[in-house]
């Protein structure tokens, strides 16, 4: 956590839909800092606004009031195609559905954020054989995901993830739809990209075993940070 | 993302639903069908009738009694025919070269135990040459024969088969109407008319056998001229009107008793049909192409709707809109190409199979095949943009989230 300027920053974001009064405040003033190699855990009851925090924090969304700043740089200046390449480059996304294309070979479905990279197709696939090796499913490349079991098919989607070899790993709910060993498993897997390669990693959960994979926990609720406590983390892995 | 890879997803998402697409594409098939069909079968019939056009003779001219107002009627109109020397004081017209007058009739010819019901007609002895027209075997009629009025007669080549088998013809007794004429050549084979009727099945002999020996009338119903070049055509037309008009009496703003009458002309009108018949065509084939292009549109708004969570996907890995925007638009392309290409090769099949049962020549309409590829890609745009600008237009949260 060495570096000026945090690798993502909300100053005073807040997220809001509807108008009138049907007006809702996902987000409420939001403050937050999150730095190079940190691993973020954020709880919270539904509608507090944790997903949305994510949402915003991958350029999926964008904040309706205050700023979320990139390294510095103020993401709502930026035109689509430069939210569409950092969503490509920066980050990488994983779901609790795990939302990878039907009838689509796991070995594609890894490799599409390198097919809006521009990469080549020999280095699409090679690349994408390599970060289903790295999910432990290097023998599953030609399987569809209705082949595969959940916890196979959110491999799949963490190798989609890694692929391009992003900065930050945003998980929404990553094992929200897995049972408790399989979630073990995916939280070996995410911790270690944090501790082994030193991605920074921001996940929802409802979990809290889950949570404690994570060095630093932050509770939301009413859109608001309600509580953001450091944690050795390493406890939890080892007692896991 | 490359052209290459957007065609890719793009046969990859149409091939996940083949059947779907197949029924997808069947308006643009047919459409693009029908266009190569009837492109054929109109340049076949052209070039047909172009070449039986030709083969009635060079810069020729049919001068019949009737007003020209009567358009293929002809004789039938109770006009005086031509007398002999109406013929003659057209023979020196200017412009004109050959000039023949036939007289034709349908009659029964007799060889050996065979007869057969043909049309024989007295011609001069110019008439071959103004139809451009030859001897096989055998030699033409004389001024001789005609001086004469000389028993001798020329046979088509049907009528050569149907009477003379196996047995020389040349020298042989043919009697025509009971009048007994030798066989002096074998005409050589002309084929069917514009009209489809057989010139082979013909009989000549000279006018002046055929007046005096069969009909007994030296009236003529037809005068077939050449004119002396084919941009004197329309000269030689205007001469043979005015000493016509003269003879006959024909008063100023009186309408002809007769009829200059050009083949071309038949040309100018055969192709007026084909051109309407084309355009009504066309009609269908637009038609049909735009309810195949509704026919896209609406599957690709159906897939768009069903694909909202693979669009999400594809924005949070790293997708344009311009990238999604292409994706649709392309499958859209694709499908419609596909559609022209199988309504090309279905089209050209069945231009092929029913010019055969028509027998009429195959052309492959070359002109048609890339316009028809062009228009059926040109559908696949204007009725995928639509879908495809949905589909980019999308949030990426929102597509995400979508059930």
């Amino acid at each position: 956590m060495g570096s000026v300027e945090p690798l993502l920053h909300f100053r005073h974001v807040s997220r809001e839909y509807g108008e009138g009064d049907g007006l809702v405040r996902a987000l409420d003033d939001v403050d937050l800092e999150i730095r190079h190699g940190e691993f973020v855990a954020i709880t919270g009851a539904s509608g507090s606004g944790k997903s949305t925090a994510v949402s915003i924090l991958g350029c999926l969304d964008l904040p309706t009031r205050g700023d979320y700043l990139i390294e510095g740089h103020a993401v709502q200046s930026l035109r689509p195609e430069v939210l569409a390449a950092l969503r490509n480059a920066k980050f990488g996304f994983i779901f609790q559905s795990y939302n990878l294309l039907p009838r689509t070979s796991a070995l594609d479905n890894v490799a599409l954020p390198l097919l809006y990279a521009g990469v080549g197709a020999n280095e699409r696939e090679e690349r994408a054989l390599e970060a289903l090796v790295t999910v432990g499913l290097g023998t599953r490349s030609d399987a569809r995901p209705n082949q595969l079991s959940g916890g196979q098919q959110q491999r799949v989607a963490i190798a989609r993830a890694l692929v391009n070899h992003p900065e930050v790993i945003l998980a929404d709910e990553p094992t929200g739809n897995l049972d408790s060993r399989t979630s073990t498993e995916i939280m070996h897997l995410i911790s270690s990209l944090n501790t082994e390669r030193g991605i920074t990693v921001v996940m929802v959960t409802h979990d809290a075993k889950c949570a404690e994979y994570a060095r630093r926990q932050l509770v939301f609720r009413d859109g608001k940070i309600l509580s953001d406590q450091v944690s050795n983390g390493a406890g939890a892995t080892v007692r896991a | 993302m490359n052209a290459r890879s957007t065609a890719t997803v793009a046969m990859a998402a149409l091939l996940r639903n083949r059947l779907r697409s197949l029924l997808t594409v069947l308006g643009v098939v047919i459409g693009v069908a029908a266009v190569l069909t009837m492109e054929a079968l109109g340049q076949g019939a052209t070039a047909y009738i172009g070449s039986t056009i030709s083969g009635m003779g060079s810069n020729m001219l049919m001068i019949v009694p009737g007003s020209p107002s009567h358009r293929m009627g002809g004789g039938a109109t109770g006009a005086p025919l031509f007398t002999l020397a109406d013929v003659e004081s057209l023979r020196n017209a200017r412009d004109v070269g050959l000039l023949s007058s036939v007289s034709q009739r349908s009659l029964r010819v007799v060889a050996g135990g065979l007869n057969r019901t043909t049309l024989v007609s007295g011609t001069s002895p110019e008439y071959l040459d103004i139809r451009s027209w030859g001897v096989t075997r055998g030699r033409r009629l004389t001024r001789e024969d005609e001086r004469q009025a000389a028993q001798v007669c020329l046979i088509g080549q049907t009528v050569k088969n149907a009477l003379f088998s196996d047995a020389e013809p040349l020298g042989a007794e043919l009697r025509v109407h009971g009048v007994s004429c030798r066989v002096v050549g074998e005409l050589e084979a002309k084929g069917a008319s514009a009209f489809g009727m057989d010139q082979d099945d013909v009989v000549f002999m000279p006018f002046t056998t055929f007046t005096r020996r069969i009909t007994g009338s030296d009236r003529v119903a037809l005068v077939v001229v050449s004119a002396t070049e084919p941009d004197r055509i329309d000269d030689a037309r205007d001469h043979l009107q005015a000493i016509l008009r003269a003879r006959r009496h024909v008063l100023p703003g009186e309408e002809d008793d007769f009829a200059v009458r050009d083949p071309r002309e038949i040309q100018a009108v055969l192709d007026q049909v084909t051109g309407v018949l084309t355009l009504f065509l066309l009609g269908v084939a637009g038609i049909s192409l735009l309810v195949g292009g509704i026919g896209i549109m609406n599957i690709m708004l159906v897939s768009v709707t069903e694909r909202t969570r693979e669009i999400g996907v594809r924005l949070a890995v790293g997708a344009r809109a311009g990238d999604i925007l292409t994706q649709f638009l392309v499958e859209a392309m694709v499908l419609s190409a596909v559609g022209g290409v199988v309504g090309i090769g279905l089209g050209l099949v069945g231009g092929w199979g029913l010019a055969r049962a028509l027998s009429l020549p195959f052309v492959v309409p070359v002109s048609a095949v890339p316009v028809a590829f062009g228009v059926s890609l040109l559908v696949g745009v204007l009725f995928g943009v639509f879908p495809a600008r949905k589909a980019a237009r999308l949030n990426p949260l929102a597509a995400l989230r979508f059930e």
